[in-house]
């Protein structure tokens, strides 16, 4: 039979880097099919940039309101019932009288965070300008309420005995006015911080997981076998699960800043947009080589839940995105800030996004990040390779 | 026998049935796996049902054994409705179900001795008893050798017997094995059904049925049960069906009782001669390829050629190296030793060169099932670099040629086996390779549709000279190829045209020949491994087989429990996560949320410069809180350096600042803060108002004499518990708070979902243990772990962050006790609804991470809440513990403050797990 030549091997020309690049952007079309075919994860990215940073932006604050106090009014007198008058909502729920047995078991079940305690004759010493103390006591166990709420406490009676006194035409004015202004955020609310640090959080958090769960789903379907027999490299394949989810993540983070948080909660970001998503993307291929290193130290999509919570958990908390990086010991700075790429996004973020930062102040952290992106990316490569072709 | 007596007693019609399906009919979604079957199963009889993947008979077994939940009709199974669930729970015992996959009932990280013994355990057997029928069973299984091996290391056909000493512990009257030798050497096969006729010769009683895709086994039944969609199509013995068909043998019978329709499109398989001349240059040389796993040799020294348009048969069991091999020769592993040529070209892991000629299949489905057909296709044409004018071409010919064209736009998820396969064919030629690299690539595919495929093959090996190198199981298939290569244990044990190897050996068919080789490779003499041995030291079966039924057996509870912290014992990522996952979060929530603000980089622009503003400018440097940066000298500067975030605080004095202050004028100075962080700027404002009032007091004083008026009341502030004011004081306590909800919830959750995941779940579904015995059984591991967590959790705060416990110890041990009790349940509770562990892990995640960290008392105190947020607080154990720890810690409570909230948490354990068995199935959907 003439046609069972056809079967004879053809040797064809060598592969060049452009072959390399359309191989990649082939792969990076068919990841992007896949995660379109996920309705799951494209709930969990539209969920994560849109709704979830709303929530979270204008739900738990760690402003100081709603704050619970308790008087013990043992004046009864004008001035006395003066202050009590103003401890108002929203900084304050409804006022607890109580009596001074009262106060240990109210403040030990936690139902009183502060207690005011006014001393017999307060009015009388302020009147004959006789030093008086007002006791307040301070359940230092509520952190995000006992430092700020207890100098709004101090400010407050300040400036009622201070308006009293005025009345009484007993004042002094203040030798110096000081006047204080907040920059970037003038009235400090807490929802400019935390719609933004939400959206970096969740780069990080679904980056990771969308590479990492890209990896397992073929490793779990036998794909990554059959892309293995194909003309392609390794390097390839990765290359486009790591471009293709952080292009997806890019892409929902952009549009999360400009929608939602300029849009929707209305918060002003200063810096430029570009300039963040670019930083953004160096930081999505390092976090997305994270992802496959971590895919390929799990076998199932179980396992790579319970390494992945873990591993996010660390690399939120310790990044300065939920509590400043100067508060943590200095060693631990040092340890973090080597092997995460996470504090250098975060301070990069922080800088444009809330100061308007350019690039001649960020360069150094987009620096780092790109050494700390490539390290992670040689590793997940070498891991890929090894763990993959099995050897 | 017990059965018979029950049947009598319930006035069924025929005394010799010993299972019935009654009008059942059974959907899954939209697909229907059983369209109203209605068949008697008569009693004490070996029967089979067959037909290929996907007709059925898996549904049908696991509806006889009461496994599943039955959707439309009656099942009667040893005379009484399995529709009732106290006829289920009186017979449980009496059944043995053997679920279909390799083992799927057994643990693989326990040994050969534990999973006999935890079924033991399950059936609530002494001590004695199990050991000396675990002894007996293994001794008649062969499987005595290997107590100790794990379950997952053993080869298919001895899982495959490890499964049915499991069944068998019970001595059922009912034995339900689904295709109990799928991928199963045939010696092992053979070996396997010696067993159960041996058993059957001991125990006449016992009714069997079994699954098979096998049709060649089926002869070896006595009553068969033929299934074709969901249908039965055709009952009775293997004689009788032969006759009633008129064929040689059961594949070609079942074919011809199947629907007309279907028999058309079946046109059978001509074998056409090889044309000569092509064995000059070999298509593969394979010589000396050794591959080793750490200790393991997967394939051990395997030389073979195979020549250009050579159809070759690989044939072995499941484990026997095959795969390996083939992964070796496709370059997807690197041989330990040997090598191997393609057309020959040394096969290297980076040589793109040889994939272009190569086409592969992998076992199982291994496409894209996000894709559609086409875009399957279209990818594979381009990875493969067609070019762009030649690929809807080749692709349109490829859709005509594996009648692909109908489903071109169809998701492969939702396409029969058969359709998949000739997809994955299709896509495996579309580069036009020289040679074909098959993995089992008509495993579970009915008998038309492996043939369609085999033509294809055919067509593809003589007309267009491609190689194709195959493996399969099916001895019609193998003797279908020019050559085959019998393997076993990573050893080749013969090559050669199937017609020769027969005729060397002497053997009757192909499969005897296999089975001879394999014996011999074994070292066993043959006919003494077949006669079963009579054993008439075994009790009288009936006798022995009537352990009184209890509602509630702590025997089966401990079973679960001890199992399970093996299992658990020898799972590195669960046990790390478990011990390090506490660990590594305590010291990331201790340092990394902290509301201490210290060392604000401040800075001043001093534009007077005099000795007044000098004094200003040090009541700020002086304060522990400031570190102090060098001066600022103009507005831009001021500017800049906020910008960088070099400064986060800055004092601006206006020039003319001392001869105002002089005057008496009241001069204005600004305070900037760096507003980006909302909580350090308000932390910080509260250091500046402090700083300033003490200066304005220190400026009045040094000017009048007296203090003024404002200053004349001060306020004493004390703050309790936690003096220093630290934040790890109250983080520390509340953070265990958090991570023993996360970790013991998600540790309990994957514990249960793992079960629904492996299959071995089967085993909660077909034995009698109960939901309270499996739930608490299981919890009880992971409680024992979250206190072992607490202790190090404990640890960490005494030592690392230097947080002592101020109150009563008992109620915090006691406390935590309940506390983990409840978090184990919560998780529990959720993996009742969860089906995959990683859906299980996020929901658990978010389910009881977003109340511990929002409603709990750990940013917000539980007092400041109100409402919705409030209540959800409360609902859930994390508010009720976190005074509990931080009272226990931080605030230096007794005992006696803290009863109530314990109480409440103990309430919450019951709560959990009364509706964790509300909601746990014992039967499947």
């Amino acid at each position: 039979m003439a046609e069972a030549a056809n079967a004879r091997p053809t040797p064809r020309a060598r592969l060049g880097p452009l072959t390399h690049a359309a191989n990649v952007v082939r792969l990076v079309a068919k990841e992007l099919r896949s995660i379109r075919a996920d309705p799951i994860m494209l709930f969990l990215v539209v969920y994560a940039f849109s709704l979830a940073v709303y929530t979270v932006a204008s739900g738990v604050s760690t402003e100081a309101r709603d704050l619970t106090i308790g008087v013990v009014d043992e004046d009864r007198s004008e001035l006395s019932r003066q202050i009590v008058s103003a401890f108002n909502p929203p900084l304050f729920k409804e006022v607890v009288p109580v009596t001074p047995a009262e106060v240990d078991p109210a403040m030990d079940e936690g139902r009183l965070v502060f207690v005011v305690d006014m001393p017999p004759r307060l009015q009388e010493d302020v009147l004959s300008g006789r030093p008086a103390a007002i006791a307040l006591d301070v359940d230092a166990t509520a952190m995000t309420q006992a430092g700020n709420g207890s100098v709004y406490i101090q400010t407050i009676i300040a400036r009622e005995v201070a308006d009293f006194a005025a009345r009484r035409d007993l004042a002094v004015s203040e030798p110096v006015r000081l006047v204080m202004r907040a920059k970037f955020n003038p009235n400090l609310q807490t929802s400019w911080f935390t719609s933004v640090m939400q959206v970096i959080n969740n780069i990080t958090l679904l980056t990771v997981i969308l590479s990492g769960a890209a990896l397992i789903r073929e490793r779990e379907q036998g794909t990554v076998e059959h892309l293995l027999v194909m003309p392609l490299v390794p390097v390839e394949i990765m290359l486009a699960k790591v471009i293709a989810s952080g292009l997806v993540i890019l892409v929902a983070a952009g549009l999360s800043l400009v929608f939602v948080v300029e849009g929707w909660l209305g918060v002003p970001i200063a810096g430029s947009i570009t300039l963040f998503l670019a930083g953004a993307g160096l930081y999505a291929l390092a976090v997305a080589a994270l992802g496959i290193l971590l895919g390929t130290i799990a076998t199932s999509m179980g396992q790579f839940g319970l390494l992945v919570i873990p591993v996010l958990v660390l690399m939120q908390l310790l990044s300065g995105s939920s509590t400043p990086m100067e508060s943590m010991p200095v060693w631990l700075q040092y340890v973090v800030q080597t092997v995460s790429p996470t504090p250098h996004f975060v301070a990069f973020a922080q800088a444009v996004l809330y100061r308007g930062a350019g690039l001649p102040i960020v360069w150094p952290q987009l620096l780092a990040l790109m050494g700390l992106g490539g390290i992670y990316f040689v590793v997940a490569l070498a891991r890929f390779r090894r763990v993959i072709f099995g050897a | 026998m017990r059965w018979r007596a029950a049947v009598e007693a319930v006035g069924a019609s025929d005394a010799a049935e010993v299972a019935a399906l009654d009008h059942v009919s059974h959907r899954y979604g939209t697909t229907l796996a059983l369209d109203d079957v209605s068949l008697v199963l008569p009693a004490g009889r070996m029967i089979g049902v067959i037909g290929p993947d996907g007709v059925g008979k898996s549904t049908m077994l696991a509806l006889l054994a009461g496994v599943r939940r039955i959707q439309d009709g009656q099942v009667r199974a040893l005379g009484g409705d399995m529709g009732q669930r106290r006829h289920r729970t009186a017979e449980a015992a009496r059944i043995a179900y053997m679920p279909q996959g390799l083992g799927r009932n057994l643990y693989p990280t326990l040994s050969v001795f534990q999973n006999v013994d935890f079924h033991g355990r399950l059936f609530g057997q002494g001590a004695a008893e199990r050991r000396r029928r675990i002894a007996e069973l293994l001794t008649a299984t062969g499987l005595d050798p290997f107590e100790d091996r794990p379950a997952g290391k053993l080869s298919g056909g001895m899982k495959q017997k490890l499964s049915l000493c499991c069944a068998l512990i019970h001595e059922p009257d009912l034995l339900i094995l689904d295709e109990p030798t799928t991928g199963v050497d045939p010696l092992s096969r053979g070996q396997f059904w010696d067993l159960i006729a041996s058993i059957r010769a001991r125990r006449p009683g016992l009714s069997v049925v079994v699954a098979t895709a096998y049709m060649d086994e089926a002869s070896r039944f006595e009553w068969l049960v033929a299934m074709d969609e969901g249908k039965v199509i055709a009952t009775g013995s293997p004689a009788e069906l032969l006759a009633r068909t008129g064929r040689p043998d059961m594949e070609a019978a079942f074919i011809a009782l199947l629907p007309p329709e279907k028999q058309a499109q079946h046109r059978p398989v001509l074998m056409r001669p090889r044309p000569a001349g092509l064995d000059a240059a070999p298509a593969i040389e394979a010589e000396h390829l050794t591959r080793r796993f750490g200790g393991f040799t997967a394939v051990d020294d395997v030389s073979f050629r195979i020549g250009r348009g050579e159809i070759f048969g690989f044939l072995g069991s499941n484990g026997c190296g095959k795969s390996t091999t083939m992964k070796m020769l496709t370059g997807l592993l690197p041989p330990s030793e040997g090598s191997a040529k393609l057309f020959g070209r040394p096969v290297g892991g980076n040589d793109l060169e040889t994939r272009r000629n190569v086409g592969y299949m992998s076992q199982g489905f291994s496409l894209y099932g996000e894709l559609t057909v086409l875009q399957n296709l279209e990818l594979h044409a381009r990875l493969y670099h067609l070019a762009p004018r030649d690929r809807p071409v080749r692709i349109a010919e490829l859709l005509e040629r594996y009648e692909l064209e109908p489903v071109r736009d169809a998701r492969p998820d939702s396409l029969p086996l058969g359709i998949k396969q000739r997809l994955q064919l299709a896509v495996a030629v579309l580069h036009r390779p020289a040679m074909l690299i098959l993995d089992e690539p008509t495993s579970g595919v009915d008998p038309i549709a492996r043939d369609a495929f085999w033509r294809t093959l055919i067509d593809l090996s003589r007309d267009e000279g491609v190689t194709i190198f195959l493996s399969t199981h099916f001895m019609n298939e193998a003797e279908r190829c020019d050559r085959i290569s019998l393997m076993h244990a990573g050893k080749v044990l013969a090559v050669g045209t199937p017609a020769d190897l027969v005729r060397e050996r002497g053997s009757a068919s192909l499969e005897d020949c296999f089975i001879d080789y394999l014996a011999q490779a074994a070292g066993i003499d043959r006919p003494a491994r077949t006669a079963p041995e009579p054993e008439p030291a075994a009790p009288a079966p009936m006798a022995a087989a009537a352990p009184p039924r209890r509602r509630f057996d702590p025997r089966r509870l401990w079973a679960y429990a001890r199992r399970e912290t093996m299992e658990l014992l020898r799972d590195p990522i669960r046990i790390a996560f478990a011990f390090f996952g506490p660990i590594l979060l305590m010291i990331a929530f201790g340092y990394g949320i902290s509301f201490d603000v210290e060392n604000l980089r401040f800075s001043a622009f001093d534009q007077d410069n005099s000795p007044e503003s000098r004094q200003l400018v040090e009541a700020f440097t002086s304060s522990r809180y400031f570190s102090e940066e060098a001066p600022i000298r103009s507005a831009a500067e001021l500017d800049e350096r906020f910008r960088a975030g070099s400064v986060q605080v800055a004092l601006e004095i206006p020039p003319d600042f001392g001869r105002d202050l002089q005057s008496g004028r009241v001069p204005e100075v600004a305070v900037w803060l760096d507003g980006a962080m909302p909580f350090r700027a308000e932390t910080s404002r509260g250091y500046v108002t402090g700083l300033a009032s003490q200066y304005a007091q220190q400026l009045t004083l040094e000017r009048t004499g007296a203090a003024s008026t404002g200053q004349v009341v001060s306020v004493e502030t004390r703050f309790r518990y936690n003096q220093a004011f630290r934040s790890v004081n109250a983080m520390v306590p509340s953070v265990m708070m958090l991570l023993l909800i996360l970790i013991p919830a998600i540790m309990s959750a994957i514990a249960v979902v793992r079960e629904k995941e492996t299959g071995s779940i089967a085993n909660f579904r077909s034995t009698p243990v109960t939901k309270f015995e499996f739930l608490v059984g299981k919890q009880l591991p992971y409680i024992l772990i979250a206190m072992i967590g607490f202790v190090l959790l404990t640890v960490i705060a005494l030592v690392v962050f230097d947080v002592p416990v101020r109150g009563s110890p008992g109620a915090l041990l006691l406390g935590t006790l309940f506390y983990v009790a409840a978090t184990t349940g919560f998780g529990q509770l959720i993996s009742t609804f969860m089906k995959t562990q990683v859906a299980a892990i996020f929901a658990t995640a978010l389910l009881s991470v977003i109340p511990a960290v929002n409603f709990s008392g750990l940013l917000v105190p539980v007092s400041s809440l109100s409402g919705g947020a409030r209540l959800t607080g409360l609902a859930l154990p994390p508010a009720w513990y976190q005074p509990v720890s931080v009272g226990a810690f931080t605030k230096g409570l007794p005992f006696a403050e803290l009863w109530p909230n314990i109480l409440v948490l103990a309430g919450f354990a019951l709560l959990f797990l009364v509706l964790s068995q509300l909601f746990l199935r014992k039967q499947e959907a």
